[in-house]
């Protein structure tokens, strides 16, 4: 194994991407929630909400720069360790590759003018207007990475003939069938995300036993966010996995163990497979659930894995991953309309201890969510890198130094891991919200 | 024609991030410089100044050259991917520990010298690592048997040619850098700083030159063709003599200091795009060229008519930072 190009290749590419995706996801998601506090705190002149943006703002910036740097690292290691596949996509799907990097130059470009000018214009309205531009460029990123991956799994928008690609079709390549549900899904997971993230620490404090109404603001501004955002999830989640039943339909399939074609299909939970059988024990089966999952009618068709020749079978493990993105989508969900209800009926009060940590909780578990949701549908493609037309096999580099190069970006992904979490305490605890609401730095 | 505006769109975009390039990696060296000796008030400042709200554009200049490159000419990507995975992760991860450490030293809690450290080293490890990029595309350090690909690192260490390109990158490096602080010191009206960089402009200066006679020198034994190329278009490198010249008559006696960093721009631009003229068609000797392994015309007409609603974008928004940045005296003086 230590001496095998593909395999090696393919866990140097799980370990940068699922250490950038964290970033990344973070990196779309909390833009918009940095905006909407400058935007309330200028509009109601509430400097509470002013510092709560320059407060996310630091943590976001030195996040996003270890997301600008794994990014960096992506961008040149899929052509380092996939270059027959790279050589194809830059024929096919260059456009938006090549689009993503403005959408970059955008982001940055207005980071660095909106981290340096919180009291340059008389008007705050002028800075806020900053904000847009971030929020669109980090978005718009997200957008065009998504599309391409969309477009591995289904590939369309040009011709093979005898191993050359003709007839190229960059829009039809860009705008192919996955890409409406799996960017809709991405941008609203980021945000989601972004919006747990900021909720948990506000909890993290009042548990702690703050009680400046400052984290209140922040909770119940994080807290809406999340609500609208778990609901979005669950929606297009579910169009997501429409799309599989008549695009991917044996991805859905291996996640679902779904081996039979067969109307009115059992939704599974859990459980745990017998594969030569193919008999599973001890799972929560839902009657017709799977039927409604993949095509809305109880008594529709669902695609079994049998259908399907058993090396094209993708790994079966992405069952686990599937069935926990979707408990903890749900949990996610009902936490933020539990908050809610507290807080809308004042019977209840909405800062109880164990829905504070249930919020504290959920960040890591949306996290976490995220990458499940990768894994399902990475490891869901399996064999293919394009599905049906190139697979993981044969794209991989045919370097010996794979291994050497593993370590070498693991130690580098564990000191960042590391290092991350340590520079974000100590910037926040040496400068507190009670030392900057009482110092007055802040001003409209 | 999709070609040459191809080629033309990244070199110029390869060229950008040279200038800018080496501002931010030469000040990451002074910037540790300064502390070790002490200096920290005087050129810390000016640099930090300039550094914190750009470096993250620098960047993705080169991410822009890698993704244009694969997207207007495929086959470079598998070429360059296959031989180039260790050097190019080396590059990568010193890539990496420089923005994310200087990200740490700047808006992270503490100052530390290990940061610092390795913010500076790294500035001057990252040009040499890139350059050598430059050096194998001149042919003869890539093997090529049926789509097998492998870099000779054996050859590269020993020979001559790639030690002088990697001199002569830091040596740039250090000269561009100290060059534009040197202005930038004066637009801030900063008397320590501004002294300090002028020296080490003039102490810079000479050594590129030398340097660059030097690479014409072993490119005649090392790629001929080139070489032959390069002295047909003899013009654009007697050009780049006298910007250099010109600007360290203006370094020298202290006058202009904006039109002698625009001097030095074109001392390297009249360079690096001689150099990269006459090596067309080639991207990498001899295997890609730009006219056999362009993309195709669908694809690179809609990446030309991408980069253009691009620029459209991206021009007025890196106007917008240089006014408010580089070019506000108020914002370099520090207030
Ligand atoms: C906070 C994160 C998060 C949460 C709570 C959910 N998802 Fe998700 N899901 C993702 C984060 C994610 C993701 C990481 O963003 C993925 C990976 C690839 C993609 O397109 O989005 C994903 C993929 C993904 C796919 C595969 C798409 C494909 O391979 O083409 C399906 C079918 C779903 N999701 C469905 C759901 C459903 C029904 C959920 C119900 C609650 C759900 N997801 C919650
Ligand atoms: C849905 C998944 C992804 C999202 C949402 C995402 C988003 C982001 C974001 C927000 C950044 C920071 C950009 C900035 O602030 O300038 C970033 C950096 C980057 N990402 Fe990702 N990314 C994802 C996956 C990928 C993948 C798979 C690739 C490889 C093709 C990639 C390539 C890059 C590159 C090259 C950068 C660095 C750009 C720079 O230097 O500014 N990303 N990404
Ligand atoms: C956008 C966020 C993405 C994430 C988080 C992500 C995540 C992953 C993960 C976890 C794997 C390992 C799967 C396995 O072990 O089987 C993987 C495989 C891979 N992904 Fe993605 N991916 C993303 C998008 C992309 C994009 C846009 C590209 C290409 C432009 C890409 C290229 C690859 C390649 C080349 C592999 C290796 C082949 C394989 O093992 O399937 N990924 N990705």
């Amino acid at each position: 194994m230590i001496d095998d190009p593909v395999v090696l290749s393919r866990l140097l590419t799980f370990v940068t991407l699922a250490f950038h995706i964290v970033m990344a996801t973070i990196g779309v998601g909390l833009p918009i929630f940095i905006s909407i506090a400058e935007l309330v705190g200028i509009k109601k002149k509430d400097p509470h909400y002013i510092l709560l943006a320059r407060r996310w703002t630091r943590g976001y910036t030195i996040l996003v720069a270890v997301g600008v740097v794994t990014g960096t690292i992506i961008g040149f290691q899929l052509s380092l360790l996939w270059p027959s596949f790279m050589q194809a996509a830059g024929h096919v799907i260059s456009l938006p590759l090549f689009m993503e990097t403005f959408a970059f130059f955008f982001e940055a470009i207005f980071l660095g003018i909106y981290l340096y000018t919180w009291e340059r214009f008389k008007n705050p309205i002028y800075h806020w207007l900053l904000s847009i531009p971030i929020i669109i460029g980090s978005s718009a990123s997200a957008f065009f990475i998504t599309s391409v991956n969309a477009f591995m799994n289904t590939p369309q928008g040009f011709d093979l003939a005898e191993g050359t690609i003709m007839n190229v079709q960059p829009l039809v390549a860009m705008f192919n069938p996955a890409m409406p549900s799996k960017v809709s899904h991405v941008l609203t997971t980021a945000y989601l995300t972004g919006a747990f993230l900021l909720a948990a620490i506000a909890a993290f404090h009042i548990l702690r036993g703050k009680t400046h109404i400052y984290y209140k603001k922040a909770l119940h501004l994080a807290m809406i966010g999340c609500f609208v955002f778990s609901i979005a999830t669950i929606i297009n989640g579910d169009i997501g996995g429409k799309f599989l039943a008549v695009y991917q339909p044996e991805k859905l399939a291996a996640a679902e163990w779904h081996f039979e074609t067969e109307d009115r299909a059992t939704l599974l939970l859990g459980g745990i497979l017998d594969p030569d059988e193919q008999e599973v024990k001890f799972g929560i089966r839902i009657p017709y659930a799977l039927s409604i999952l993949a095509f809305n009618r109880p008594t529709a068709e669902v695609i079994g894995l049998n259908d399907f020749p058993e090396e094209l079978w993708p790994p079966l493990y992405i069952h686990y991953f599937f069935n926990l993105m979707i408990t903890i989508g749900m949990f996610l969900a009902a936490v933020a309309f539990a908050y809610l209800v507290f807080y809308y009926f004042n019977r209840f009060n909405s800062l109880n201890k164990w829905l504070l940590r249930a919020i504290i909780i959920c960040a890591p578990l949306s996290i976490l969510s995220i990458e499940f949701g990768w894994i399902m549908t990475e490891a869901g493609r399996q064999p293919w890198i394009l599905r049906g037309y190139l697979t993981v096999a044969e794209a991989a580099t045919t370097s010996e130094h794979v291994f050497e190069m593993l370590l070498l970006f693991s130690s580098l992904y564990l000191a960042l891991a590391i290092l991350l979490p340590i520079i974000l305490i100590r910037l926040f605890k040496k400068k507190t919200v009670e030392s900057e609401i009482e110092n007055q730095n802040i001003i409209l | 024609m999709i070609e040459t505006i191809g080629i033309s769109i990244l070199w110029v975009f390869l060229y950008g991030y040279l200038i800018i390039g080496s501002i931010d990696f030469g000040a990451g060296f002074y910037s540790y410089y300064a502390k070790v000796t002490n200096k920290k008030h005087t050129i810390r400042q000016v640099i930090d100044r300039y550094l914190s709200p750009v470096w993250e554009v620098t960047n993705v200049f080169l991410v822009f050259f890698m993704i244009g490159l694969v997207g207007f000419f495929p086959a470079s990507a598998f070429y360059f991917g296959t031989a180039l995975l260790v050097p190019g992760s080396i590059a990568l991860v010193l890539l990496a520990i420089r923005g994310s450490f200087y990200a740490f030293a700047n808006y992270g809690a503490r100052e530390s010298n290990v940061y610092l450290f390795l913010y500076g080293i790294t500035g001057l490890l990252i040009p040499a690592a890139l350059s050598t990029v430059l050096t194998i595309s001149e042919g003869g350090f890539i093997t090529v048997d049926d789509s097998n690909v492998q870099l000779l690192l054996g050859e590269l260490f020993v020979s001559p040619y790639s030690w002088i390109v990697v001199m002569l990158a830091i040596v740039s490096v250090l000269f561009i850098s100290a060059s534009f602080l040197t202005y930038y010191a004066n637009v801030a009206k900063d008397k320590d700083a501004f002294e300090l960089m002028r020296k080490f402009s003039l102490i810079w200066g000479g050594p590129t030159i030398f340097l660059s006679f030097l690479v014409f020198l072993t490119l005649s034994t090392h790629n001929p063709e080139h070489f032959q190329a390069m002295v047909e278009e003899g013009w654009l490198f007697v050009l780049s003599l006298l910007a250099f010249l010109a600007a360290i008559l203006c370094i020298y006696k202290r006058k202009f200091m904006g039109i002698a960093f625009l001097l030095v721009c074109f001392q390297y631009g009249f360079a690096f795009f001689g150099y990269g003229y006459t090596h067309l068609p080639y991207i990498l000797y001899p295997h890609i060229t730009i006219y056999e392994n362009v993309t195709s015309p669908e694809m690179g007409i809609s990446l030309i008519l991408a980069f253009l609603a691009g620029l459209l974008l991206l021009v007025p928004s890196l106007f917008l930072l240089m006014r408010l940045f580089i070019f506000n005296a108020e914002y370099a003086r520090g207030r």
